[in-house]
This record gives structure tokens, sequence and C-alpha cells, in this order.
């Protein structure tokens, strides 16, 4: 396939696909998506709260523990540190919608300057998430050098395990939020492109909401 | 992703504005403030209040999310169905698995 | 114009299977592999049975015997009777709701080519006699290194990962397609049973699908990256794996037997010359079937002791599922009732499966009672029950299915008196081999054991049940014959092969690449009797579409389709061909087989190769995102 006959395809034969309920097929499928992740997490959030108290061995998440040994072992869990990374990913989801209410209203009046500037809100986004696994690669080399890691013990396995799925998922939001911005770089995203960035931003939002149950369920909850 | 430049009809639904994004980006900062600050203070730790009451707060950080910033309450209801429903099985599954283990 | 490129006259030779995006053709593929697989699945319980004919054999190994069962129960059940759903899948429910295609046509052929990757890499090693050794259901802790040292079960674990994917993606494309590309008028009440079962299916998938996957995680980073998730002695508990496992595995049951259900749905009425009796109750009954079956799974471990409540409510809502599902076989014995009934070969297998499932479905009530299930879990009882539902139930359902649908797919017949043949006989057979097993269940013959020894009372269930499946192998080799034979040497059939209701059977067959020339605008339920038959649909509730929808799907008034022309003269741009969908999976595949290597001790191996899959899998992923599909 040429690239311009990819781009006849795009300009002169915008045919119009019949759908039953004129909703975009995308769409459909990425919530459909976002519901058998939800199943996702919670298999993995039951295994954590199921092994919570269980294991035979420190460090622990909320309490200090001695070893044999004598050494003592701080209650392993950050709170600052993670109410920080918290904070930026809850913001990132403001700079999410953001991006596209720029993408959707391109050329209104009222979304000139920054508030139109899809690249400036898509790259904010990215950076954020960026952010929040820079805060989870500081948190798990931190844990590992307080002597956690993920064969210490069945906290270690559980939380790294359920933290580590949720930093992969923002890692491929990161990726296709790149990806967006190389394209808005490269050609400008249009209104038309809108649905494009939004199944991004469903995906990226329900990266955020999972956060919010893992920070409470995980972090605050002893 | 550019495969398809256009779609079919358009869903018109009106998305939240920008006064509604900040207020939703304003409550969701202000109660996680509440949560970390409820962590810190060890009486209320050690009543029974405490695990209800961080729920609930999580919940409604949970759900002005998806209501909002994924526009789920002015969107089709068809993506509600798609959404909630694995939710709630969801939900369901951890709930008996922690009743199971003994953990409620 | 390059956009109607693969429009160009009908393409032949293996290139273009290889990059086809045609959901016929994909459905196709799934059938012929599923079928293969099911004859494997199919020897390997004959070597099984062979074992087991007389007591104190030695004909196979114990360790061979483990392999044998285990890969046994998953080649059936992830290999055979899921694929072979699927490819019904395929090829039916765009051409049921009125459609030129599912909704994503790559991803279909991305699901297809996972599935093969994946059925490969966890059927090759039992020629090395390193075949996952574990049971179909993976038990850890048992599966984990202290136990299972060696790479049998890492070919399991990392094949259901593979073929997890593969059913994963193809959900959400069945999701999509049903929900969205229904032609004008076609409501979902309206939709036929079939893809309406399936509909339930694809559900079931992507809810269950994500607590396998995360057991498997789990059982895959224990052994190979040493977390303690299955490790006793670390604290962990040894039920967590059957919790998360039969969180999937029951509704896996369903998955296993739903679509069945929707092709005797589409049988029975078309050999009645009736409409299916009850159809919004067949309808809530799948979907009480479906949701249910997220809240009944620790039926399966009644015996692991989770006390008395736990027990009671498990038992309660297992015997509740009893009602929808007995509610369907009511409807359908009531579809019968005072039609004009033909016995063809695929009203034989349909009406078989109403009798042999609820034969099944009572063994499954019987064990839905704990203290029943105390004496008979890990008894061939059990095995008893479950082929009931998945030969009796499944099985006769899918091979109705393929004797009614043949004519679609290839425009000829298959052969009615080796059909009945291959009915009677398997109907004997399958009765026979299973049958005795109730009794030797009973007498308390555990499964799994590779030989037993004389004077239990054992020996002439085992010889009957032996004796059945050589039987069933006889009747299974006629259908091969009759498959292969009727595809170029059948008798030719007309498009509506049987006198059906319902949109595939409005055009020819085999159906051309766009299947609709023009999009039908469906008035009722039974759209082709609407035409044909008015006589039969007159009872039926009619209403017009709605006319926007008739518009913007530029659809035309009901009719039977006969032209035969291209794409590309009826102006329908078609999705072109293309090879990405396999390379991204084949990238998949490299990335998990490269952590192969690590239990070889050559660390640096295993991520050079799981790198360069990751590689081909991103790169062939963008290519594929950024090229256009039609």
């Amino acid at each position: 396939m040429s690239t311009a006959t990819a781009a006849a395809t795009h300009d002169d034969h915008e045919h119009v696909h019949y759908t039953t309920t004129g909703l975009d097929n995308r769409k459909i499928a990425v919530w459909a998506f976002i519901g058998s992740e939800c199943m996702l997490f919670a298999s993995l959030i039951s295994t954590y709260l199921i092994y919570k108290g269980r294991s035979k061995v420190g460090p622990f998440p909320h309490e200090a523990w001695t070893s044999p040994t004598g050494e003592v072992f701080k209650p392993i869990l950050n709170i600052p540190v993670t109410s920080a990374s918290t904070f930026v990913l809850l913001m990132s989801s403001l700079f999410m919608v953001m991006a596209l209410a720029a993408v959707e209203n391109r050329g209104k009046p009222g979304y000139g300057g920054l508030k139109g500037n899809s690249k400036f809100w898509l790259a904010t986004t990215a950076l954020a998430g960026t952010v929040f696994l820079g805060f989870q690669a500081f948190e798990f080399t931190s844990f590992v050098h307080e002597g956690l890691k993920i064969t210490t013990n069945l906290f270690g396995s559980s939380f790294f395990t359920l933290t580590g799925f949720h930093g992969a998922h923002v890692t491929v939001g990161v990726l296709w939020l790149l990806t967006l911005l190389a394209i808005d770089m490269k050609r400008g995203l249009t209104p038309k492109d809108s649905l494009v960035v939004d199944i991004c931003a469903l995906y990226w939002h329900f990266v955020d909401v999972v956060w919010i149950a893992i920070f409470t369920l995980i972090y605050l909850i002893q | 992703m550019s495969d398809h430049a256009s779609h079919a009809g358009h869903e018109v639904h009106e998305h939240p504005d920008w006064k509604q994004y900040k207020w939703v980006a304003l409550i969701l900062f202000v109660i996680t403030i509440i949560e970390v600050w409820a962590y810190y203070i060890p009486a209320f730790v050690a009543s029974s209040a405490f695990v209800p009451i961080l729920l609930v707060m999580s919940a409604v950080k949970f759900a002005i999310v998806v209501a909002y910033y994924m526009h789920l309450k002015y969107d089709n209801r068809l993506f509600v169905a798609l959404f909630v429903g694995p939710l709630f099985i969801a939900m369901f599954t951890i709930t008996a698995l922690l009743l199971l283990f003994g953990k409620l | 114009m390059a956009t109607y490129a693969s429009s160009a006259p009908e393409q032949t030779g293996i290139w273009s299977w290889i990059t086809t995006v045609d959901h016929k053709r994909i459905g196709t593929m799934y059938l012929f592999t599923a079928l293969f697989f099911f004859l494997f699945g199919g020897l390997e319980a004959g070597l099984i049975r062979l074992q087991l004919a007389q007591p104190n054999q030695a004909i196979i190994s114990a360790e061979m015997y483990n392999q044998l069962f285990t890969m046994h129960g998953t080649t059936m059940v992830f290999l055979a009777v899921m694929p072979l759903s699927a490819a019904f899948f395929n090829y039916l429910i765009p051409l049921q709701i009125g459609a030129r295609d599912v909704a994503f046509p790559r991803l279909n052929a991305f699901s297809y080519w996972v599935y093969l990757l994946g059925a490969v890499f966890i059927t090759f090693p039992i020629f090395f006699h390193v075949a996952p050794n574990g049971g179909w259901f993976g038990y850890a802790p048992l599966t984990t290194n202290q136990f299972s040292p060696g790479a049998n079960i890492d070919f399991w674990v990392m094949g259901l990962q593979i073929l997890g994917i593969s059913s994963l993606a193809a959900a959400f494309n069945f999701i999509t397609t049903i929900i969205n590309m229904r032609a004008p008028g076609m409501t979902l009440m309206r939709m036929p049973m079939f893809t309406w079962m399936s509909f339930v299916v694809q559900f079931l998938l992507i809810l269950a699908f994500p607590a396998i996957t995360i057991a498997l995680v789990f059982l895959l980073f224990d052994r190979f990256f040493g977390t303690s998730f299955y490790d006793i002695a670390k604290g962990a508990d040894p039920l967590l794996w059957q919790h998360l496992f039969w969180v999937f595995g029951h509704p896996e049951v369903y998955i296993l037997i739903l679509p069945a259900f929707g092709l005797v749905s589409e049988i029975l009425p078309t050999f009645s010359k009736k409409a299916l009796f009850g159809y919004n109750v067949m309808v809530y009954s799948g979907i009480m079937i479906g949701f249910l079956g997220f809240g009944v799974w620790a039926h399966h471990m009644f015996a692991v002791g989770m006390g008395a409540v736990a027990d009671t409510l498990f038992s309660m809502a297992t015997m509740l599922i009893a009602i929808p599902t007995g509610v369907k076989i009511f409807n359908w014995i009531a579809t019968l009732w005072g039609g004009q009934i033909r016995f063809v070969a695929a009203m034989k297998f349909a009406i078989g499966l109403v009798g042999l499932f609820t034969i099944g479905g009572i063994s499954g009530v019987m064990h839905s009672s704990p203290p029943a299930d105390l004496q008979q879990t890990d008894t061939y009882f059990v095995v008893a029950h479950f082929h009931y539902v998945l030969f009796g139930g499944s099985m006769m359902g899918i091979f109705g299915g393929i004797y009614f649908y043949f004519p679609k797919m290839f425009g000829r017949y298959m052969d009615e008196a080796l059909g009945t043949w291959h009915f009677w006989l398997t109907f004997i057979a399958m009765n026979l081999t299973f049958f005795p097993m109730h009794f030797s269940g009973l007498l308390g013959m555990p499964r799994r054991i590779y030989t037993y020894d004389a004077g239990q009372g054992w020996e002439k269930f085992n010889l009957a049940s032996s004796l059945g499946t050589l039987l069933l192998i006889i009747a299974t080799a006629i259908f091969v014959i009759n498959f292969l034979k009727s595809r170029k040497g059948g008798l030719p059939a007309p498009q509506d092969a049987w006198g059906a209701a319902t949109l595939e059977w409005s055009i020819p067959s085999p159906p051309p690449e766009y299947n609709f020339a023009r999009i039908p605008i469906v008035t009722s339920r039974s759209p082709l009797w609407d035409i044909k038959h008015p006589e039969m649909s007159s009872g039926a509730a009619h209403a017009d579409a709605d006319p926007v929808q008739v518009a913007s799907a530029n659809a035309v008034p009901m009719r039977e389709e006969t032209e035969h022309h291209t794409a590309a003269e009826l102006g329908i741009p078609m999705p072109l061909n293309t090879v990405k969908p396999l390379l991204t999976a084949l990238g998949i595949v490299i990335m998990f087989s490269g952590l192969m290597f690590i239990h070889l001790d050559h660390f640096a191996l295993a991520m050079a190769v799981s790198l360069s899959g990751a590689a081909l899998l991103i790169g062939s992923l963008y290519a594929w995102l950024f090229s256009p599909l039609e």
C-alpha cells in the first residue's frame, strides 16, 4: 500500500460507515476492554488483600518488624511519596481532559492560546505519567534497598505484581499519548480526530481510577 | 489509529466544560488531602469508622472521574452498561473472595 | 482505485489465506484447525482408554498418562470446542445480523493466528514427552517448581496465556460487531438465537479470562522469578489458585455450551417448520445462565472444606442455574411439539443434544448438593457428568451445526446416509463410553489414575468405556470422510438449503466476499420466511426499521440475493489483505517463548529472544494501526 493511496483513502474517499447505534466501533470496544480490565485488577487486588498479614517474614507494609537476627525493619510504605505521586496522576487526568477539549474545540472561540494547545496538554499528560513512573521506580528501588524484594515474602510478591501491573498500564498509556503527540506535531489533530484522543483518554482515566482504588486499599487502609 | 479519519454519525453529546473540569480536579485534590490527613490521626485509624469512611471517599473519587473525566454521565447509556455491569461482577468477586478467605 | 484492490477476482493460493481478513475465510480456518485438534485430542483419549481397558496394564507409562489426560482436557477445551464455537462466531455472526464483516477484520485475523500459534506451542511438546502433566486445571502448588520441575508446566502456563489473548481479542471484536453492525431493523430482540447466545458468551469471555490470566501470571512469576504466591512454606494459601481458576473455570463451561445451545436453537425451528418457542424467555434464560455463572465457582471446591455457610450459598446458587437451563430444554421440546419434523442429520444431532445434555445437567444438579458431591468428587462420576454436557451437549450441537451450515460454507450438502451413520454410531458409542463411568465412579474409581487393580468391580465398566471409545473413533472417522468428500463431491445445495428463516440463507452459498450486495431492512425475527413463507411468520410481530438507519445504511427491503458480482462492480469497499496481524501474533508468541530459556539458565538468551519478540510485536502493531483498513 503506497503512501499516496493511503492519503487518497483519507482525503477523497471518506465513505461513512453505517453503524447500528451511530456510535463508533472503537469506542464500544474500548469500553468493553475497560470492563474486562475491571476483572483483571479485581483479581490482583483480591490476591493482595487475601495475602495481607500472612507473610511469615518482614518487611511489612504498615508495621515494623524485627528479624530473628535482631535487625529492625520500619513499616515500608512511604505515604508522603506515594501521596505526591497520586497527586501527579490525578492531575494528569485533568491535563488529559484539557487535551481532548483542545482537539474537540479546535478553532472554536475561547479555545485559542494555551487552552487550545493540544500539543501542550498531551505533552503534560505524558510528562505527568512519566513522573508517576519515576516515583514508582524510586519506590521500588528504595524498597529493595530496605530489604523488600518480590521474592522476600507474600507481601512483596503481591505488592510488586499489583503495582507493577498498574505501572505497565501507565507505561502503555504514556506510549499511546506520545504517539498522539507525534501525530499532532506531524499533521495536527483536528476535531475529526476527537474520537482517537477520546479513547486514549478513556484508557488513561481508567488507569487513574484503578490507582485511586489501589491508593486507598493498599496504601492507606492498614 | 489513523485508518479511520472519519466515523459515522458523530454522536452529539455535551461534554462537561472547563469550569467543571477544574472543580473536579479540586475535589479530587481535597479528598486526597483528607484521606492522607486521616491516615496520620492514630485515634481515627484505630476506630471502626476509618475503613468505611476511607472506602467511601475513594468511591467518590472513582465515581466523579468516571462520570466527568470519562464523561460517562453525558455519554450514551450503552457505555454505562458496558462499564457498570463488569464493575459490578468485579466487585462481587472481590467481596466473595474476601469472605471466603475470612478477610471480611 | 486501490481501495477496491481486494475486490479483484476471487483470490486463491496460500498467501491469500495467510493475509485474509475476511470473516468467512477466518471462520473456515478456525473450523479446519479446531477439527484437527479435536481429532488429536480424541486420539489422546483413545490412548487413555486403551491403557484403562484392562486392570494393571502398562501400555503407557504413568508419566505419559499424566501428559495424555492433561493434554486431552486442555486440547478439547481450549483447542477444539472453544475454537469450533469461534468458527461459527466468525462465519455466522456477520451473516446473521446482516453485516459485511466483523467490526475489526484485522483484529479477527490476529485472533486466529494467536490461536493457531498458541495451539502449536502447547501441543508440540507431547512429541518430546515434555507435555504439560498437571491436569487441565493445573492446580498450584502442584504445578509450582517444587512439585513440577521441568518444562512441562511452563509450556502449559505460557500456552494458555497466549490462547487467552486470542479469546479476549475475539470477544471485544464480537461484542462490538453485535452491538454496532446490525442491519437496520435488526433489533436486539430480533437477533437469531445463535447470535444471542454468542453475545452472552463474549461477555463471559471478557470477564472470565482476566481471572485465569492473573492466576497464570502468579504461577509464571513463581516458576520463573521466585515469587511466593503458591509457596505454602512462605504462608501462601493452597486455595488461591483453585479460587482464581474456578472464577474463570465455571463461566468457561458456559462458554463451551452456550454456542451449541445457540446452534440447536437455529436447527430445531428450521426442521420443525415452526418459530422457536418462547424466544424472549430463551434470551433471558441465556443471559441468566451467563450472569449466575459468575456466582457458583466454588461448587467445584466443596471438598476443600469452605464451611457450611459458603457450601450452602454456592450449592443454592448452583441449583438456581438449573432453572434457566431447564427452561431452555422445555422450550426446545415445545418447539418440536406439533411441528413438521424432518429427521436430517443436523436435526438428529440437535435432538441428541437435548436428550444427552439433560442427562448431564441432571447429574450436575446431583453434585450441586455438597454431601452428594463429597462422595462423587474426583471420581469417574464427575468424568461421566462433564462428558455428557461437553460431548453430549457441546459436541452434539457443534456436529449438528456443521451438518446444518456446511451447505452455506461450501455450497454442497454433506452426505445424509453417512451423516445418519455418524449420528447413530456416535449416539450409541457416547453412551457406551460415558454411561458406565457413572457406575465406576460410584464404585469409587478415582479420576486420573493410570491403572487399577482387578477385583474392585470396575473391570466391566472400564472395558465398556474403552469399547465405546473405539466405536467413537470409528464414528468420527465416518464424519471426517463425509466432511472431506462432500466439500467437492456433495450434492449441490441451493442458497436456502433447508428453508430456514434467517438472513444468512438469503445470500448465495458460499457467500460472496461482501456478504450482502445491499444491506437488507429487517422487520421481524424471521426475515426470510416473511418473503418466502409468509404463512409461517404472519403471527410474529413486525415493525418497520428506523428510517434514519435505513437511509444511513443505504439499505433495501428484504430480498433474496441471487446475483453474483464482485465487490468492485458493486462499489463496495473491502478491507485490504494484510500479513501484519500474523506478524503481531508471531511477536507475542516469540516474546513468551523466550522465557523458556530462563529455566535452561540462559538468562541473556531469554531476554534477547523475548525482547526481539516484543520488538516484532510493537513494530508490526504500529505498522498495522497506521495502515488504512480499506
